[in-house]
């Protein structure tokens, strides 16, 4: 498989390889589109994505001696602010708090010069900056504070500016990250879901790329619920071998009151949970494990890391991003899915020429997704 | 929450959030006061960032929180930068008044000497940049199921003012996608109103109409006070378009909402 190196012509349409894991021996795969998604989900499903918006996380600059430098923002640590509920004819009944996030302090990984058109294991190191160190991105500038025993390159990083004035010059500066097989500059629109809310991402969750309302509102109209939860999905890859191997760092997550009484809803009704993304994954059990495996409303962190030995507890399915077998999302796959079956659905992949990566074609992971012709049958109300 | 003669007592958008293009002078500015007088906390968008500052000062000054996104919202790259940092700031946005427009080349010209490229920009303004934002926050609403649009629109857009065609056909168009977008989010909890704010007492207005009587205007702040009436009430249905009236100090108000 090859990556993916701009977007589809649709958002909504590109491949999509559902693998049965519950089907007859050799009739675990099927190759469609997204838009037959919501005809491989059932009523009473309860689909889960991950609202974060993807920031401009990627910003390039210089240290004190005019040496360039590129920082990725990896993740935030600050002051997470909630609001208090309000009685006003706006705010719906079970609808969740506004919730402000002021990160003062960040996570970032350093490179050296140059940018994204140069794969990340091949770019040139970034000078050795001390604690104390200075960084200028435009007018917007930044400390560089304590280095994590992992690596030299993983820093914390302080910036000047507070507020309005912080997230204006993020804004202005920074860049999505991106990789090099792309072919052109992502502008910040091109690497937001269609439901992208609050900017926790520092990388696109990319698996809900493909959900387009159309889709969204037909699974509605067929009894498929929604939920969100908000996931910081930090970068996927740095080039740096000991931070690579340690990915994905901790990431902040926060599950809504309303997702978790849907989650606990659909499992006592004998629906499906649909993950969207690796992220939501990460999340929903992160969450679970904390909890003696029930998905409990409220803000965490997680290092939980899927594995093809994890059990999950909570997520029954996973929509996610086509990936190559040698790829960790592709591991994150193997614990729905056994391993002849994964070999199946990666042979089929190769085959027919999938594409990988953020803007790439998709697989849906799910027991019962090839009997929904049954099932819709009997389960017409 | 109670309504006086058609004006709001109290802190009805309490625990709210609200997002206002336009937010420098004019109706978007004393829409930043009414709504934190209400208690949401607000973003004002505008693409000078002096004038911006002072409105959001005077609103910190007077206790509420209000932030600035300094943005043209005709710029195609925009909307995502105004949605990030707005939810950002203050969190996913419950309220969003598309209120930036212009009038384009000042005085007001027949549509026989307008330049197509003012035209265009009016439409880039009023209508594709209201689209933009839009689209990038009505996701989110629809996600959570709740969330209230106001196009705040002109009675230009139905009346055939001579010299005013540009701006005229950005507002009627404005006013048709209003129109579908409210039809489209039907059943989903979110809701659109096009408001008409009638003749005030603005910048704008003295552009396109300097020798008018500003005794005979509306004075924004008022008219401000209904839209926040509008939108915290739950009896006029999405999709309205909402007249508002209020006339000069002293006047009678009056208002007409129609489908």
């Amino acid at each position: 498989m090859r990556p993916a190196h701009t977007y589809p012509e649709q958002r909504d349409d590109v491949r999509l390889l559902v693998i049965d894991p519950a089907a007859p021996e050799g009739a675990g795969l099927r190759e469609t589109r997204t838009p037959a998604l919501p005809e491989l989900l059932a009523p009473g499903d309860l689909l889960v994505v991950n609202d974060a918006a993807t920031l401009p996380a990627s910003l390039r600059g210089t240290d004190e001696d005019g040496r360039p430098i590129e920082v990725r923002l990896i993740a935030a640590r600050g002051g997470w602010r909630a609001d208090a509920g309000s009685s006003s004819p706006l705010h719906s009944p079970g609808r969740f708090s506004p919730l402000r996030v002021s990160p003062l302090r960040f996570a970032a990984v350093l490179f050296g010069s140059g940018d994204w058109h140069t794969r990340t294991e091949d770019r040139p190191p970034p000078p050795e900056l001390a604690e104390g160190a200075r960084l200028r991105f435009g007018a917007l500038r930044a400390t560089v504070g304590r280095h994590a025993t992992l690596s030299p390159r993983l820093v914390e990083l302080r910036f000047d500016a507070d507020g309005d004035a912080l997230w204006a010059a993020l804004y202005k500066e920074g860049r999505p990250v991106q990789y090099a097989h792309l072919a052109h500059d992502l502008p910040l629109w091109a690497v937001q879901t269609v439901y992208a809310t609050r900017p926790w991402a520092f990388e696109m969750p990319s698996a809900g790329r493909p959900l387009s309302w159309e889709i969204l509102l037909a699974l509605r109209r067929r009894g498929v619920r929604w939920a969100w939860l908000t996931h910081a999905a930090g970068l996927s890859a740095t080039g740096d071998p000991a931070i690579d191997a340690a990915l994905p760092l901790p990431e902040a997550f926060e599950i809504p009151p309303a997702t978790a009484r849907a989650v606990a809803e659909t499992h006592t009704r004998g629906g499906r949970v649909v993950a969207v993304g690796t992220t939501v994954v990460r999340a929903l059990e992160g969450a679970a494990q904390q909890h003696m495996g029930v998905v409990r409303a409220g803000r965490g962190e997680t290092d939980l890391r899927i594995t093809p030995a994890f059990r999950p507890r909570v997520v029954d399915g996973i929509l996610s991003g086509a990936h190559a077998a040698h790829e960790s999302h592709f591991q994150l796959l193997a614990a729905f899915a056994g391993a002849d079956l994964l070999a199946a659905a990666v042979a089929h992949a190769e085959r027919a020429g999938f594409l990988t990566h953020e803007l790439g074609d998709a697989m849906l992971v799910l027991p019962g997704a090839l009997a929904q012709p049954q099932r819709k049958a009997t389960s017409a109300p | 929450m109670s309504h006086t003669n058609g004006r709001v007592d109290g802190r009805v958008l309490e625990g709210q959030t609200a997002l206002v293009t336009g937010g420098s002078q004019g109706l978007g500015r004393a829409l930043g006061a009414a709504l934190t007088s209400a208690g949401a906390r607000v973003v004002l968008v505008a693409r000078h960032f002096e004038p911006l500052a002072a409105a959001v000062a005077e609103i910190r000054a007077a206790g509420g929180e209000a932030h600035a996104v300094v943005a043209d919202v005709a710029d195609k790259d925009a909307a995502a930068i105004i949605a990030g940092q707005a939810a950002a700031l203050v969190g996913p946005i419950d309220l969003l008044i598309n209120n930036a427009s212009t009038l384009g080349p000042v005085p007001l010209r027949l549509l026989l000497d307008t330049d197509c490229e003012d035209l265009e920009r009016a439409l880039a303004v009023n209508l594709v940049g209201a689209f933009r934002l839009t689209k990038a926050l009505a996701g989110p609403m629809v996600l959570r199921g709740a969330g209230t649009i106001v196009n705040i629109t002109s009675d230009a857009a139905t009346e055939p003012y001579e010299r005013w065609g540009a701006y005229s056909a950005s507002k009627a168009a404005l006013e048709q996608l209003g129109r579908v977008w409210a039809a489209e989010l039907a059943g989903t909890g979110v809701r659109l109103f096009t408001v008409d704010p009638g003749e005030m007492d603005t910048r704008m207005h003295a552009d396109a109409i300097p020798d008018a009587n500003r005794a005979e205007l509306s004075d924004p702040a008022r008219v401000a006070e209904r839209i926040v009436a509008l939108v915290a009430g739950t009896d006029t249905a999405s999709g309205a378009r909402v007249a508002i009236r209020v006339g000069p100090p002293g006047a009678s108000a009056a208002e007409a909402a129609t489908r």
